[in-house]
């Protein structure tokens, strides 16, 4: 049964991993024609032929459920139930892909050629779609890819037809579908397109949930979506979105199918062709509305270099096995199965425990390239260093980086300088070597610029560097925040570190992936892997730092400090500059002109606050610790601040005020 | 579930067997008839002669002496078994050095010779009346291993008054007693508590057989409990009567077996099931006795207190006479049969004609694994142009028709009444099962899928010869569910069984044997080829727990007829949560606080 228990292996390095095969060598050996026309039969669930899409929204449109929940509506807006069938027929046309094979197999000619100019390779793990080939046959299969660029699911498609796999069905959002030409294009090669935010709508979570749990009842197609909602603009996990997830385990909740298999996917870029747009977003310039003449705009990047692309298929993981002893089935016999039913507390913490562990495999299996532990080193030296230096310090970053289990994709027999000075050509655009010396490009320094310009631009090559940083986080995240903490606790006991522990989990939840309730076995990982690294020792309820592990140590500490000033900071703002009427709007120009003012005083070194990502994150933190409030007022929300908690959160975070016994303790 | 064999051995009228219309033995000890380690008549069996063809032996069934060409291939290709090489026969006799002493209360001994009531504590009667028919219960007796725990003694009271008799001595010298009727259960109901250190008495009711009177003014008859299923159609046939509840067993259940587990017969759509049929019931408990002051049709009294004995599994005391409806016979008679594209437009259908409200008197949909199954156990053909006329059904429905021989499933019939509504009720049948794509099938398919009821648990004795374990398990579940449950239910222990190191694909098969207005009742077949396996029975067991569980997930019953016994207790706090459980734990400790009724089922 596929992986019932998904971290066995205590010891990250042991962690075996598939090989990788490059699908472009073969495509620059033939015909793109060829490909693009060649025979295409993909196996299926069970043998089951496609659905034509027309017969699966009348499949949608006379389900039980969707009957409900239209007689329901129709009752509560005393609108005729003929009506609001029109309306869920419109969402459905709305929202319904129309996979046509002509348009994948022009997609297939198309993105070869733009592949080929882009990409130096495209590496896919073989075993990994094997094991998709068969989980396809026996079970609804969802897709659950990384989420990193809107070439995401494209290339998922492509890889698909590639290997002959069935093709999947995707959930876009709305956005898309502005996008006339493409909006369609994407629809007749599978895409679904959804409204970003529909909470209170009924009629259309019917429509939508129906026409998904229809697609993976018949196991029509594979359903693919993304785990985080949204692209991750700072290439760090975001925290996964569970709606989709509970959608797609309902029928299995349900006994409609026997299981449902998960397919944790990682794709690993080496370059994002969004990469600076993505810090001009962070940094408050408002992403341009996907249109289709953007995208033609968008033609430059094709003589750039992006380097090469691994996507891993992760190991299916059956929901029928991680459910198993944790929800109770049975509470779904007593209501007939199509009324809807909001899931219960059991069945919410069961879908969101899984949507944080599916994270983590994607995490787990994302390729590493030289260059992120090359800018983890250089951000903490944003003054430059010596090549030699920086060589030495990534060798040494590399060895940490393996003990704690980083897929890492370092090259073969190749001397180090050449693989170091291969990835500063290649990412030319962020930094730049003069005299031996490394340093990012950090803004043009020509011309005439105000220093809020010259900020900016710094800010820019922060951020871009730092979405390569991000890329490494998940290996060091727990080891560094219990460095933080060996840092921050009063003493080196055990108890008041794991206290410390616990209190920067619970900050930092919404920034990285920390599976709520599992502090405790976050913590045994951090010490596990620190301890087998030599860097600490734990001496009867002691946690003490060994003299080698100095530099290891500081070197976690200093990952995580821009995130721990930046979120005092943002404390600092609530406290000193926050006004009453603070709206929810406003707060984030407001905090990011804050921490301009700080920089260009020269109080702040830190340019990270500037992203907006982390300014959201700091105040989901503040929201969730209850230190600040949203208040309804008219139909703004404003931001209610409890100064006094605000402050004693910035003086922990700050290590200045002893953590306060977290609940959580239970050592 | 109690169950008495053939006193009267006679065979099911219904399914044209032989009659031996003599009492073959009044004596007590039954056993001389029946197999000791197996089910039935010891005298019927399934065999692969010299020849390696299949036979069923002895001249009690239809089936009886006749040659099965095809049953060899079946049982090889679907449990990779081999007829010539792996063999597993059965210990010939029982070890009676393996069986624990009798653990005899003087006391009681002395009171109950004192009224004369017949006893025994010789090893065959205590040892027959250990076990019901669950694989774990006839493995141990085929590898001669016996029980850990068996009856210290045996007795047979001859009538109500005995009863109350031993049952007061039973509570004056603080024995333990085990009622028991037929011996058919199949939920470790009459396995003796390891644990219990009194003496445990088998109370036999198979002496209690008579009917007692017949009112034909109110359709109904007085019996004593302990009359076995067949006899009592038999003698009530003599007056022109029946009361058509005919549970498979009823070759060997008895009367106050269905009583004390819900029984269900195959029927039930005409006659009801043991509940409908009941109108008064004569119980005696350590309390004393309970029965109801009058005979009325339905009573609003609070409570049903019938409703604490039926169910009760032997916990609350012994059943000794019931008052039960009859039925003149029918008419006329007919079987049926049609064929369905696959399983699901058979569910369809009978979900349809439940909604219709027209039933036949019982209606079964059996899998294709089921009907695949029928077709190896059909005799050798007579005649070429029987075998023709065969040939030329199977081109119809497969060519012509194009069903898939993989896909396609059977609902066997069979219709009761006056000949002309008969006829009418049949045409509304077969119209529904046109809407569904069904085919009818003839007469003959139907019949024989009803003789296999009966011939079919035989068949488990066949495979523990060649290394095949075997057992049916059921439940009841909503309509909307059918499907799903079976679906799964079959793919769960397709899945339990590899992952427990079952070496060959396990035979898994359903069938939807009674319909009710808001669900069906389902019946599971389930098989598989031990061989290297350590603990067979055990692993068994293993797969029949997840396939509950999943029969639970999946919003069935735990049980529709066959009852909780020992074997699914674990289960009956989660189906009747705490506070119903609680509440029958107080009947049972007012009724018996100390424990006399103390088989351990149920609670």
């Amino acid at each position: 049964m596929a992986s019932t228990t998904l971290y066995s292996q205590r010891d990250p390095m042991l962690k075996k991993r598939d090989d990788f095969e490059d699908i472009l060598e073969e495509r620059r050996n033939s015909s793109d024609l060829k490909y693009a026309v060649r025979c295409y039969a993909p196996v299926l669930y069970k043998g089951l032929t496609p659905c034509k899409a027309n017969m699966l929204k009348s499949m949608v449109l006379q389900s039980d459920h969707l009957r409900y929940v239209i007689n329901q509506v129709s009752q509560e807006s005393g609108e005729a139930p003929d009506i609001i069938h029109e309306e869920a027929s419109v969402i459905l046309e709305e929202m319904a892909h129309r996979l046509k094979i002509s348009t994948v197999r022009f997609f297939a000619f198309t993105l070869t050629k733009a592949f080929k100019t882009l990409f130096q390779h495209i590496c896919v793990n073989e075993e990994g779609i094997h094991r998709l080939q068969q989980a396809i046959q026996e079970h609804p299969v969802v897709l659950l890819p990384s989420h990193r660029s809107y070439m995401d699911f494209l290339l998922m498609s492509y890889i698909l037809y590639t290997y002959d796999l069935a093709l999947p069905v995707i959930a876009a959002g709305m956005d898309f579908m502005g996008m006339k030409f493409i909006g369609e294009m994407l629809r007749m090669s599978g895409a679904f397109f959804i409204r970003r935010s529909f909470g209170g709508d009924k009629l259309y979570w019917a429509v939508f949930s129906e026409y998904v749990k229809t697609m993976l009842r018949n196991g029509f197609a594979p359903i693919e979506f993304f785990l985080e909602g949204t692209r991750s603009r700072t290439c760090k996990s975001l925290t996964p979105k569970i709606g989709l997830l509970n959608i797609v385990m309902e029928p299995f909740f349900k006994g409609e199918v026997f299981d449902v298999h998960l397919v944790p996917i990682s794709i690993s870029y080496e370059r994002i062709l969004e990469e600076s747009l993505y810090a001009r977003e962070l940094l408050g310039v408002p992403k341009p509305k996907e249109s289709t003449s953007g995208l033609l705009k968008a033609r430059r990047i094709l003589s750039e270099n992006y380097g090469s692309i691994h996507v891993y298929f992760g190991q299916p993981v059956s929901i029928r096995s991680l459910a198993q002893d944790k929800v109770n089935r049975c509470k779904y016999n007593l209501v007939p199965r199509h009324i809807p039913r909001k899931p219960t507390k059991e069945t919410q913490s069961f879908v969101t425990d899984t949507a944080y562990r599916i994270v983590r495999l994607q995490e787990d299996s994302m390729v590493l390239k030289p260059w992120v532990l090359m800018a983890s080193i250089l951000l903490q030296n944003l003054e430059g260093l010596e090549l030699s230096l920086l060589t030495e310090q990534t060798l040494w970053l590399r060895g940490l980086a393996q003990s704690c289990g980083a897929f890492l994709d370092w090259p073969d027999h190749t001397p180090s300088a050449k693989v170091v000075s291969s990835s500063l050509a290649l990412h030319r655009g962020l930094v730049c070597v003069s005299g031996g010396r490394v340093s990012l490009v950090l803004g043009e320094p020509q011309g005439l610029v105000t220093p809020e310009e010259a900020l900016f631009n710094r800010a820019v090559s922060v951020l871009s560097c730092a979405s390569y940083r991000n890329q490494i986080l998940h290996v060091f995240i727990r080891p560094a925040i219990l460095a933080v903490a060996i840092h921050n606790a009063a003493s080196s006991k055990k108890d008041e570190v794991f206290n410390c522990f616990s209190f920067l989990c619970k900050m930092f939840s919404d920034e990285f992936i920390l599976c709520p309730g599992d502090t405790v076995q976050d913590f045994e990982e951090a010490c596990y892997l620190l301890v087998k690294s030599g860097s600490v020792q734990t001496l009867q309820q002691n946690i003490v730092v060994t003299d080698r592990g100095q530099s290891t140590l500081s070197f976690l500490n200093g990952l995580l400090e821009s995130f721990l000033q930046g979120y005092q900071v943002v404390c600092q703002y609530f406290c000193e500059e926050a006004c009453d009427s603070l709206t929810e709007k406003q707060y984030i120009p407001a905090v990011r002109s804050f921490a301009v003012k700080l920089i260009l005083a020269g109080n702040l070194r830190c340019y990270e606050v500037l992203s907006s990502d982390m300014q959201k994150n700091a105040l989901a933190a503040l929201l969730r610790l209850g230190a600040v409030s949203k208040v309804k007022v008219a139909d703004q929300v404003t931001l209610k601040v409890n100064k006094l908690a605000v402050n004693s959160l910035e003086d922990t975070l700050g290590g200045r005020l002893p953590t306060q016994k977290a609940v959580l303790a239970r050592l | 579930m109690f169950v008495c064999y053939g006193v009267l051995v006679m065979l099911h009228p219904n399914i044209g067997l032989l009659l031996n219309g003599f009492n073959e033995h009044l004596l007590p000890t039954r056993q001389e008839i029946m197999k000791w380690n197996g089910w039935g008549y010891s005298d019927s069996k399934f065999l692969f002669n010299k020849k390696g063809q299949a036979e069923f032996t002895g001249k009690r069934y239809r089936l009886s002496g006749m040659i099965l060409p095809s049953l060899q291939d079946w049982f090889e290709n679907t449990f990779g078994a081999s007829v010539k090489q792996h063999k597993s026969p059965a210990t010939p006799s029982l070890n009676a050095g393996a069986l624990p002493p009798a653990n005899l209360n003087e006391a009681f001994l002395q009171d109950l010779t004192a009224t004369g009531i017949p006893f025994s504590h010789e090893a065959d009667d205590r040892v027959f009346r250990a076990h019901g028919h669950c694989l774990h219960e006839i493995f141990a007796l085929r590898e001669g291993r016996g029980f850990q725990r068996v009856p210290d003694m045996v007795t047979w009271p001859n009538c109500h008054n005995d009863v109350v008799k031993i049952v007061e001595l039973a509570c004056k010298h603080n024995v333990c007693v085990i009622p028991y009727g037929g011996g058919t259960s199949v939920t470790g109901a009459l396995e003796c508590p390891p644990e219990e250190m009194r003496c445990i008495v088998s109370l036999d009711t198979s002496q209690m057989n008579r009917i007692l009177w017949i009112d034909e003014k109110n359709l109904v008859a007085r019996i004593e409990a302990g009359i076995i299923g067949q006899d009592l159609e038999r003698l009530l046939n003599e007056g022109g009567y029946c009361t058509g509840h005919e549970p498979d067993s009823m070759e060997f259940s008895s009367l106050g077996g269905w009583v004390a587990t819900r029984a269900s017969g195959m029927k039930k759509n005409v006659y009801g099931n043991i509940e409908d049929l009941v109108v008064h019931i004569k119980v005696v408990t350590p309390r004393g006795v309970m029965e109801k002051s009058c005979q009325g049709p339905r009573m609003s009294t609070g409570p049903d207190v019938h409703h604490f004995i039926l169910g009760s599994e032997g916990t609350l005391g012994v059943v000794t006479e019931v008052t039960m409806k009859i039925r003149p016979i029918p008419e006329y008679r007919k079987y049926g049969s049609v064929v369905f594209p696959n399983f699901e437009a058979g569910v369809a259908c009978l979900r349809e004609v439940a909604k219709q409200r027209c039933a036949p008197a019982s209606i079964r949909l059996m899998d294709n694994e089921q009907f695949q199954f029928g077709h190896a156990l059909k005799p050798q053909v007579s005649s070429i142009f029987t075998s023709f006329v065969e040939g030329l059904k199977k081109f119809y429905i497969t060519k012509f028709k194009g069903f898939d021989p993989h896909q396609l499933c059977v609902a066997t019939l069979l219709f009761e009444g006056d000949r002309e509504r008969v006829l009418q009720h049949e045409k509304q049948v077969y119209d529904i099962a046109a809407k569904f794509g069904g085919l009818a099938a003839g007469e003959d398919n139907g019949q024989r899928g009803y003789i296999l009821t009966f011939v079919i648990a035989y068949l488990r004795d066949l495979g523990l010869d060649y290394y095949v374990v075997a057992e049916s398990f059921e439940t009841s579940v909503p309509w909307d569910r059918v499907l799903d449950l079976c679906r799964n239910v079959k793919e769960r222990i397709i899945r339990e069984c590899k992952e427990r190191g079952v070496q060959f694909q396990p035979l898994t098969s359903c069938r939807v044997t009674q319909t009710y207005d808001a669900g069906a009742c389902v019946y599971f077949y389930f098989a598989f080829n031990y061989r290297g396996l350590a603990d067979p029975v055990h692993t068994y067991e293993q797969v029949e727990h997840a396939a509950r569980d999943e029969i639970l997930a999946n919003g069935g019953s735990l049980s529709h007829h066959h009852g909780v016994g020992k074997l699914r207790k674990e289960w009956m706090k989660e189906s009747i949560s705490d506070v119903g459980l609680g509440m029958l734990r107080s009947v049972k400790e007012y009724v018996d606080p100390d424990n006399i009724f103390g088989n351990r089922n149920l609670l």
